[in-house]
């Protein structure tokens, strides 16, 4: 049944408060107390759970993970019907081929079912570095958002994930959780909790709001000291449940602003930018400029190279708002 | 016993309905209806665990219509058995209907999955039977496949993993009826020799004449005795069966009997030996 045999270490880990570390590690850990605490959950990968890290659960719970090898598809009819006999399953790939080669599964088979799938991607957004635009899902966020009863997360940090993975537990129906490939550094705050649809205020800005999900929280807060040591009151907030949209704290924050800033990694087409400039058009139109990519494929790199080079970055954000000022 | 005069009757009656819920909407799937009627008769009378009271019964054997287009055939089946009235077969297809175009699960006590997107249900009914061996459940997992169907990349994919993991609690049955929607399968995309193909894939494989009662019996019968593999029923079919004007006609696929045709396909079915 599924062997893997790979280099992955199991650790012991119950407070992810803190860490420096890539999500989808967080993730790897989570699961495993996850399948100690709920004999129901049930894992599934496609020939990728040495980077997904479902294969630490593999190695715990044999009986409990079926690897379905490379066929992503059928992964996704897999786990809906595992889903329908009881079990909660998390299936795991890279975010492209999960949400690309399997979106019409995702779409017929598991939300108009409404079946319980939890399907936890790594390897979102330019991250993934070397191995170029094949591997980086930079659309993923909006091909999930489109569909119906779907609930769509990314995470910023090891501590956020750990909360959003065992919250998904608790909440019936599909969820997209996205997660990342590099390291990341902690930012959400010790007492902070996860909640599916709600939006996390570091400090609501005077004059700027930044709206980020994902590592891009890292670089709002970045930006939001520089900005706030000019004299530009600056904000950030943590929109890591990109659906259900948190409307009422979205609202909050475009009355309180000059200017939204929304950071993703991810197209400013169809993710969180697209998300909020979508709302707030229509409720309170703010001017707003989206951080993210451009209408463009990721190429090969180290991944702190990429981030630079597609303007993922506190500078750029920082220049952004600048710019804006200046008009 | 089986009482196999009781089934064809049943069958009979499901064609009934088929047509004419089918000319009541207006639109929907003839052929592929007709064809798959005794089979389904088959599984909700004689071979499947189920309970018509309680949908959601955890030891019930589960159905997958994987050609989800077929939806008339497992309409008529649930409304026979008892799963809602039957007077809820006029609503087919019509403005806030549980009785969608193609099933939908959330909508329909008794429908397992939504299917309509053809070459997902064998990937479902794959999970469904990890599920229940899983738990210890000794309940099995039918599935319906057309032979259109299988054209599909996702079969083959769930045709590896049920092998690989030998879900002997699985049997898949393939409507054979030779037809899709452009014409013969032969000539849009040649799927034989389909029996080869499964018993490459790891497969138990039968083959019966799928408008013979006893031998539907039998094959379903036999393959629950089958351990350590899937079993695949491939029935030969006629598509449109019972009606001799719809019979063997692909432009009979995607559309519903006329008010005349209605009248034609209820004589025959009415007199005829189904
Ligand atoms: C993915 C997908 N592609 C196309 C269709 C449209 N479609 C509906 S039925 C059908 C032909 C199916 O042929 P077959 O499986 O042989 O069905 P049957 O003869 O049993 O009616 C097609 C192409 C669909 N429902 N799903
Ligand atoms: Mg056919």
């Amino acid at each position: 049944m599924g062997k893997v045999e790979c280099a992955c270490t199991l650790r012991e880990i119950s407070d992810f408060y803190g860490k420096d570390m890539a999500t989808r590690d967080a993730y790897g850990i989570t699961l495993v107390e996850l399948g100690k605490k709920n004999p129901d959950i049930v894992v599934l990968d496609a020939d990728l759970s040495c980077s997904t890290k479902t294969a630490n659960f593999a190695k715990n719970f044999p009986d409990r993970f079926f690897n379905i090898g490379v066929s992503e598809q059928d992964m996704i009819g897999v786990a809906a019907g595992l889903a329908l006999t009881g079990k909660i399953p998390f299936a795991s790939t890279f975010a492209i081929f999960a949400t690309g080669r399997a979106w019409e599964q995702i779409r017929q088979t598991v939300c108009y079912s409404n079946a319980n799938v939890k399907i936890v991607a790594t390897h979102g957004g330019i991250t993934v570095g070397e191995d170029g635009a094949t591997h980086q899902a930079l659309e993923d966020v909006a091909l999930m958002r489109v569909i119906p009863g779907m609930t769509v997360i990314v995470p910023a940090d090891a501590y956020e994930t750990s909360q959003a993975i065992f919250s998904a537990t608790e909440y019936y129906g599909p969820v997209y959780i996205r997660l990342g490939r590099s390291k990341v550094p902690s930012v959400m705050p010790e007492d902070y909790k996860f909640q599916i649809g709600r939006a996390y205020i570091f400090k609501l800005g005077k004059d700027v709001n930044i709206i980020a999900n994902g590592l891009m929280v890292a670089e709002a807060l970045k930006a939001s000291e520089v900005l706030n040591r000019e004299g530009i009151d600056t904000g950030v907030a943590n929109f890591s449940s990109v659906k259900p949209l948190d409307e009422e704290t979205l609202l909050k924050i475009a009355k309180s602003s000059k200017l939204i800033i929304t950071a993703e990694e991810h197209s400013i087409i169809g993710g969180i930018g697209s998300a909020v400039a979508e709302f707030i058009s229509e409720n309170f139109p703010v001017p707003m400029r989206r951080i993210g990519t451009r209408d463009t494929f990721g190429c090969s790199g180290s991944w702190k190279e990429l981030l630079n080079f597609y303007g993922l970055t506190a500078e750029n954000i920082i220049k952004t708002v600048k710019d804006f000022f200046r008009r | 016993m089986v009482d196999i005069e009781f089934l064809q009757e049943k069958t009979r009656q499901i064609r009934v309905e088929i047509v004419k819920m089918l000319a009541n909407a207006g639109s929907g799937h003839t052929g592929g209806s007709l064809s798959a009627a005794d089979i389904v008769t088959a599984l909700y009378f004689y071979k499947m665990k189920h309970d018509p009271k309680n949908p959601q019964w955890i030891q019930r054997d589960r159905f997958v219509l994987s050609k989800g287009h077929a939806a008339p055939v497992l309409y008529a089946a649930l409304a026979l058995s008892g799963y809602f009235d039957k007077s809820l077969l006029n609503s087919l297809r019509k403005l806030g209907s549980p009785l969608q175009g193609h099933p939908c699960c959330k909508n329909l006590p008794g429908v397992e999955v939504s299917t309509g997107s053809l070459g997902q249900g064998l990937s479902v009914a794959c999970g469904m039977a990890l599920g229940l061996r899983l738990s210890g459940i000794n309940s099995r997992v039918y599935c319906l496949l057309g032979d259109g169907e299988i054209q599909e990349g996702q079969v083959w994919e769930a045709a590896m993993t049920a092998s690989h993991y030998k879900l002997d609690n699985l049997c898949a049955i393939l409507d054979h009826n030779k037809l899709q929607i452009d014409g013969a399968c032969s000539d849009v995309m040649n799927i034989e020799p389909v029996e080869d193909k499964f018993l490459a894939f790891g497969w138990n494989v039968f083959t019966i004449d799928g408008h013979n009662m006893q031998q539907i019996v039998d094959a379903l019968n036999v393959a629950e005795s089958i351990k350590g593999k899937p079993t695949i029923i491939v029935a030969d079919t006629i598509k449109g069966k019972g009606v001799s004007i719809f019979e063997g006609k692909a432009q009979y696929h995607g559309v519903a009997p006329t008010k005349e045709e209605l009248e034609i396909a209820l004589k025959e079915l009415k007199d005829g030996k189904s």
